[in-house]
């Protein structure tokens, strides 16, 4: 007792000086064990970066998605059609790009992807617009309207094309999907890692002055010095790993074969670098933070969560947030859409399916209330990861299909438990 | 007559509203001068919460005129009421519990940097200075405010009220909450308020709370008013007789809610 009671004391001046949240910690702690207990039961393959490359890959969809649904649970509302309204989005832009638009401009033209991804974004916030409207403004609970969304929008996704799967996608387009092409190669992966680490040293040296100037209380140096190491440690780690994937031998043959290039002794090594959807979700889930956090319509979102009525009397137009957030969802879902779309290199009418038990439940692992109020996109973000480790390490273990939804299943209710304990106690 | 050349800072005419087939509120007329304080008294139920949130624009009437300063204003949402500079303090506090202080006090009116962001900064330090004004004690900025005690909500209520130039101030059961100390001092800041000519008025099923405070007492009974007296004019009996009975005294003015 006595020598755990300063220990103690030391983590918790550690974690006020670094103002580190804890529940984040959990989570990375979560995925940490995860993790090391696949590359452990997997026989040493969980931890490679080829497999990591691929979970990242396999994540973005529904981490894209997951940021939209944090701002929907923390108002009090729930969207279960986004799994429906991903299968219609993506046969959108799949019919948009493999039919209408070859008819008009010609297969392969430059402009194919910009055009159907700006539709299909488009018709994900008009859906989204329209959901919104009926539950904020007709006032029919979210949960029946996007319930209806979920029927409705599968079947629409089935009526466009009768059912007939769509297919090839345009070369551009599939870029969104990742891929050997799809990824942007290992300088300008490093590019990007040193931007992020750019970024978040710009952010703790304003985020100093800006307390200095107002006079608010300051981290010490060395905590700051301690959160700088961690980001750009955790930057620069994961963007090594992602450029330790090589290309595949086939590809690289061609590839070497086509730019008249002699393949060395030992191979060429051509790495992947960081893949385009996840670099998609990285952009959604800053943008989104930063909306969460920096705008007036982010913190209109968390107080309609934390009391709808003062929300109300403080003057705040509730209906036109509410029905804004649903958009947000809708446009999110559309760019899910892309990413699956892309990957899988074809639109079809079941695409989607299930996915949004997977967005709520990322949302929910990452610590979103749903009694409203509480909740972070990067939360949100590492449940995606933590439900996408789940499901590829038990792939990769050779669990069955059944099995790997019963351990899902379970994780999920676990987790919100875990979650319940924890704010319990934090009182 | 002393009172009649000023101009009335806020006559309510002829409200009535109904939710369903109740009448909460019927034919009601009230008035608050500037630098006045009225009590607005009754029952549970009387009515009185019902029209003053037609006056901050949580609910619209079904009939009845608002003249603020002596123009027609037309108040259909809290906004409105807001621009006008009406401010309430609810008995529930209306705060919203999962945000910290400065953003409760800002709640619809944040303060924006150049490039339209929040400026969380300045919002705390102008928190911090309004909350050093009603309550030095207040240290706990950066907590959301369901962790504060009942006396530091209520201040952050009305640090939001005052804070922002209010010409009326509405408190509704505004010492429900607190203990004696804490009353005291929301006494003292409504002595304060009214020498700066701000208009209050202060609703209270209890007249202990308020007949010593306001200037002139308007009962409720029942949706309708019984009638508006000046404190000098009648007693605490005699109020309290209005509030039971429905009686007007003599030092009153009757309203439509008045028996024999």
């Amino acid at each position: 007792m006595a020598t755990t009671a300063p220990a103690r004391g030391a983590v918790g001046r550690f974690l006020d000086a670094t103002e580190i949240d804890t529940r984040m910690l959990g989570m990375i702690a979560a995925v940490v064990i995860i993790w090391l207990g696949f590359h452990v039961a997997s026989g040493g393959v969980f931890l490679t970066p080829r497999n990591l490359w691929n979970l990242s890959v396999q994540t973005a969809s529904i981490a894209v998605m997951s940021t939209g649904m944090v701002l929907v649970i923390v108002t009090r509302n729930i969207d279960l059609s986004v799994g429906s309204v991903l299968g219609f989005t993506g046969m959108m832009m799949g019919v948009m790009q493999a039919e209408w638009l070859p008819a008009l401009l010609g297969f392969d033209h430059p402009a194919t992807w910009v055009i159907a991804l700006t539709f299909g974004i488009g018709v994900g916030v008009a859906i989204g617009a329209l959901h919104g409207w009926v539950i904020a403004y007709l006032g029919v609970p979210a949960f029946i309207v996007t319930l209806g969304g979920l029927l409705a929008w599968r079947g629409a996704a089935w009526w466009v094309t009768s059912g007939r799967t769509v297919a090839p996608m345009d070369g551009d387009f599939r870029l969104i999907g990742g891929g050997t092409a799809g990824s942007i190669g290992a300088t300008w992966s490093w590019v990007v890692a040193a931007l992020a680490c750019a970024a978040i040293l710009w952010g703790i040296v304003a985020g100093r002055a800006r307390r200095r100037r107002w006079g608010f209380p300051l981290r010490p140096v060395w905590a700051e010095g301690f959160l700088a190491t961690i980001g750009c440690g955790a930057v620069l780690g994961a963007v090594a790993l992602f450029n330790a994937y090589p290309w595949p031998r086939g590809v690289t043959r061609r590839w070497a074969e086509a730019n008249g290039i002699d393949i060395p002794e030992g191979g060429l090594f051509i790495a992947h670098g960081i893949a385009v959807p996840v670099l998609l979700a990285i952009a959604a889930a800053v943008i989104m933070t930063f909306i969460a956090r920096n705008t007036r319509f982010g913190r209109y979102v968390f107080a309609i969560g934390g009391n709808p009525e003062a929300a109300d009397l403080a003057g705040i137009n509730t209906r036109w947030v509410r029905m804004k957030i649903f958009m947000l969802m809708g446009g999110l879902t559309a760019l899910g859409a892309a990413i699956s779309t892309a990957r899988l290199n074809a639109a079809t009418n079941s695409q989607g399916t299930l996915d949004e038990l997977y967005v709520i439940a990322a949302a929910v692992i990452g610590g979103t209330s749903l009694s409203g109020g509480v909740g972070t996109i990067a939360g949100a973000v590492l449940g995606a990861v933590v439900m996408q480790s789940l499901q590829s390490g038990m792939v990769l273990m050779g669990l069955d299909t059944p099995l790997q939804n019963i351990v899902v299943g379970m994780v999920l209710v676990m987790a919100v438990w875990l979650d319940t304990v924890y704010r319990q106690r934090a009182g | 007559m002393d009172t009649a050349p000023v101009t009335p800072l806020v006559e309510m005419r002829n409200i009535s509203i109904a939710f369903g087939g109740i009448h909460a509120v019927e034919d009601v007329s009230v008035d608050l001068r500037p630098g006045e304080v009225v009590g607005l008294l009754g029952h549970n139920g009387a009515g009185k919460s019902t029209l003053i949130k037609i006056l901050s624009g949580a609910y619209q009437r079904d009939a009845g005129e608002i003249y603020l300063g002596g123009e027609k204003a037309a108040i259909d949402n809290p906004r409105d009421a807001k621009a006008y500079g009406i401010e309430t303090i609810y008995q529930t506090l209306a705060l919203a519990d999962n945000v910290d202080a400065a953003a409760n006090l800002f709640l619809g009116r944040e303060l924006l940097t150049p490039w339209g962001t929040l400026d969380d900064a300045a919002m705390e330090a102008a928190c911090r200075e309004v909350m050093g004004r009603l309550n030095a004690n207040f240290k706990r900025f950066k907590e959301p405010v369901a962790a504060l005690s009942g006396g530091q909500r209520q201040s952050v209520a009305i640090a939001r009220a005052i804070h922002f130039d209010a010409r009326v101030l509405i408190m509704d059961e505004p010492t429900a909450a607190l203990g004696p100390q804490e009353t005291a001092q929301v006494a003292d800041l409504i002595k304060q308020l009214k020498a700066q000519g701000i208009g209050i008025f202060l609703i209270s099923h209890d007249i202990h709370d308020v007949f010593d405070l306001s200037d002139r007492v308007s009962v409720m009974k029942n949706g309708r008013l019984v009638g508006t007296a000046r404190t000098e004019d009648v007693t605490k009996d005699e109020v309290l007789g209005m509030i039971i009975l429905g009686k007007c005294p003599p030092g009153a003015v009757p309203g439509n809610g008045a028996t024999a």
